[in-house]
């Protein structure tokens, strides 16, 4: 009897102990390949501000490590917030970044709040055509797009960006606002309506206020997308002083063969700089709007 | 008192069902006013430039006459061309399935940490995705120059060679991938980490009880029960990198010799800076059947996924 459970409690200690260095094992091995990974991730922004505190001299000289700022200098950050050029990309992001949420917002809140809670006839069929819509890339419209912004005139300026870029957000907006919609219950919109509420009184005092974090993640999408947007300038803008940020530091940051990299990596930087600190303070909200995409649809 | 309530319900109901079928009617009137910006979004900026781009591409390069199918004809003739096809495929597939499966990884690794320590983590491995990638290809294309390589500097002190990363086509398609890998892994992982939470603790209860091992818990649980999501990422990836064009533009300009030219940038070369319009959009179209096809298979996993939650 003795002989024949002797093995076999030592089998079950032997495989708790295993399992307690496997337990071990498993952080050890996430651990390190969340540091590994985490230094491959951020070597790239690292390096780019490391070598955008460095003099021209200094990017130049080869004999010291690259990864390491002597004589750190903040000459280029000074360089182009005195630059009239760099300034206007700014600017012209602003603008076109800030029209464009303005309007993603509107027409995805109305068109969400009526697919998803008001059907009518083909309500269905549009509801997953957005959704198609947003599987559209922008690099298959932008040759007829460019066609038609060139026969409304609107090629070289901003505003023809403006007309263009709801493309990039307004369906992937719309398609979570519906979800978010559908998650609100239908007691509070039967309530509403009982206490005598229109549509666009309980759409703005009921679900806007419930869906504030839905609302929340769609602007911060539109925000980053707009500000991000690259194959439409790159495209209809040619003219410096209507560029934005992103071609603007790309095109005309560049100039011959003698690069001055420390000031193109501070121009970049800085433009990065917007969509950065949103993310930084409103992380959580960016998360929920970049999972909301896949986990409501 | 109950007689009562039930006799005047009747009457009661009358004016009430055709004032509810009024508001029937103006409910949709109402919410159709309200769909159509969108429909106008739709229609305006992306069914009709589709149609458009159709038409376009079966013109001649002055757009004067109707050439039918042979601006495609010339494409598929030319070697450059074929060499964009095999660029594109070639930097898709290998991009998005080096995303998925380091997402997967990462997903996994955060996964396991202690809960608190998470947010952290997460926070750091998404700044690459959070940068506009127009701008972060920048640094790396400043990490790759030939005399200034940092990325060669470290290399050198493992004894490795300098590599010429954007001088050679094949090292040029691999600083592609890298970039591309870069951007887009904290992506799967942010995805594959929300699919993870959403898996009942229970299920790996009753996994370690039957005595499954952690590769049958992963095998047998945690794959079948994110099979959609991972489905549908990767798809929706696919799209997206098969479009890329940041990377491309701002990396190599598909130099060396046009070799790592895709899709889009080759259309954006032809089209735009070249001036021929109509062979551009027919560059660009030769996107459509193979994104057709991902769209068709992601709505069926969409459909099913909501079928499963309903």
């Amino acid at each position: 009897m003795s002989a024949t459970t002797a093995p076999a409690q030592q089998g079950i200690y032997h495989k708790a102990g295993s399992l307690r260095s496997e337990r071990r094992w498993a952080l050890w091995t996430a651990y390190l390949s969340l540091i590994v990974s985490a230094i491959i991730m951020l070597a790239p922004p690292v390096y780019m501000l490391l070598t955008s505190l460095k003099t021209s001299a200094e990017v130049a000289d080869q004999s010291g490590s690259p990864w390491w700022v002597s004589n750190p200098t903040l000459e280029n950050y000074w360089a182009l917030l005195g630059n009239r050029m760099f300034i206007d990309f700014f600017l012209n992001s602003a603008k076109v970044t800030i029209a464009v949420v303005a309007l993603t917002m509107v027409i995805s809140v109305l068109a969400a709040f009526a697919l998803g809670r008001m059907r009518f006839w083909g309500s269905q069929a549009l509801a997953t055509g957005v959704f198609l819509t947003y599987l559209v890339p922008d690099t298959l419209l932008f040759i007829p797009l460019y066609q038609i912004v060139g026969g409304l005139g609107l090629l070289d300026n901003a505003w023809g960006l403006v007309l263009v870029y709801p493309t990039l957000t307004v369906p992937f907006c719309t398609w979570i606002m519906i979800g978010y919609f559908a998650s609100i219950p239908k007691e509070l919109d039967e309530a509403a309506l009982i206490d005598g509420a229109n549509w666009m009184q309980m759409l703005w005092k009921i679900f806007i206020p419930v869906a504030l974090p839905g609302i929340i993640a769609a602007t911060i999408f539109a925000f980053t997308v707009s500000w991000a947007a690259f194959v439409y300038p790159t495209a209809f803008i040619t003219t410096p002083s209507e560029m934005p940020m992103t071609i603007g530091v790309v095109s005309q940051l560049i100039r011959g063969d003698t690069f001055a990299w420390g000031q193109l990596m501070a121009g970049a930087l800085l433009a990065a700089l917007p969509p950065v600190v949103i993310y930084a303070f409103l992380m959580d909200y960016y998360i929920a709007g970049l999972t909301a995409g896949a986990t409501k649809g | 008192m109950a007689d009562g309530g039930a006799a005047t319900l009747p009457r009661m109901d009358a004016p009430g069902g055709a004032s509810l079928k009024r508001f029937a009617r103006r409910r949709s009137t109402i919410a159709f006013l309200m769909t159509l910006p969108l429909i106008a979004v739709i229609g305006g900026l992306v069914v009709w430039p589709a149609g458009y781009a159709i038409h376009l591409a079966t013109l001649n390069r002055r757009m004067t006459s109707f050439i039918g199918l042979g601006n495609f004809e010339i494409l598929l003739e030319s070697e450059t061309f074929r060499m964009v096809i095999f660029q594109s495929v070639f930097f898709a597939i290998t991009a998005v399935i080096l995303k998925a499966a380091i997402g997967f990884w990462l997903a996994h690794m955060l996964h396991h940490i202690p809960a608190n320590g998470q947010r952290k983590w997460r926070g750091m491995l998404l700044v690459p995705w959070v940068i506009p990638p127009a701008l972060s290809t920048l640094g790396w294309w400043w990490m790759f120059e030939p005399t200034y390589s940092s990325i060669n500097w470290i290399l050198n002190i493992f004894a490795i060679p300098s590599v010429p990363w954007l001088g050679e086509p094949w090292w040029a398609r691999i600083s592609v991938i890298i970039v591309n890998v870069w951007y887009g892994a904290p992506f799967f992982m942010i995805m594959y980490l929300a699919a993870l939470k959403s898996v009942p603790e229970q299920l790996y209860e009753a996994a370690a009880i039957d005595g499954a091992t952690s590769w049958q818990r992963l095998r047998y649980v945690t794959l079948p029960m994110m099979r959609n999501i991972i489905s549908i990422t990767v798809l929706f990836s696919l799209i997206v990198t098969f479009a890329n064009y940041d990377i491309v533009r701002v990396l190599t300009n598909g130099g060396p010799r046009d070799l790592t030219h895709v899709f889009a940038s080759y259309a954006f070369q032809v089209g735009i800076l070249a001036g021929n319009i109509p062979r551009g959009a027919a560059v660009s179209l030769f996107m459509f059947p193979i994104l057709a096809i991902i769209a068709f298979f992601v709505l069926r996993g969409v459909n099913r996924r909501n079928k499963e939650e309903a």
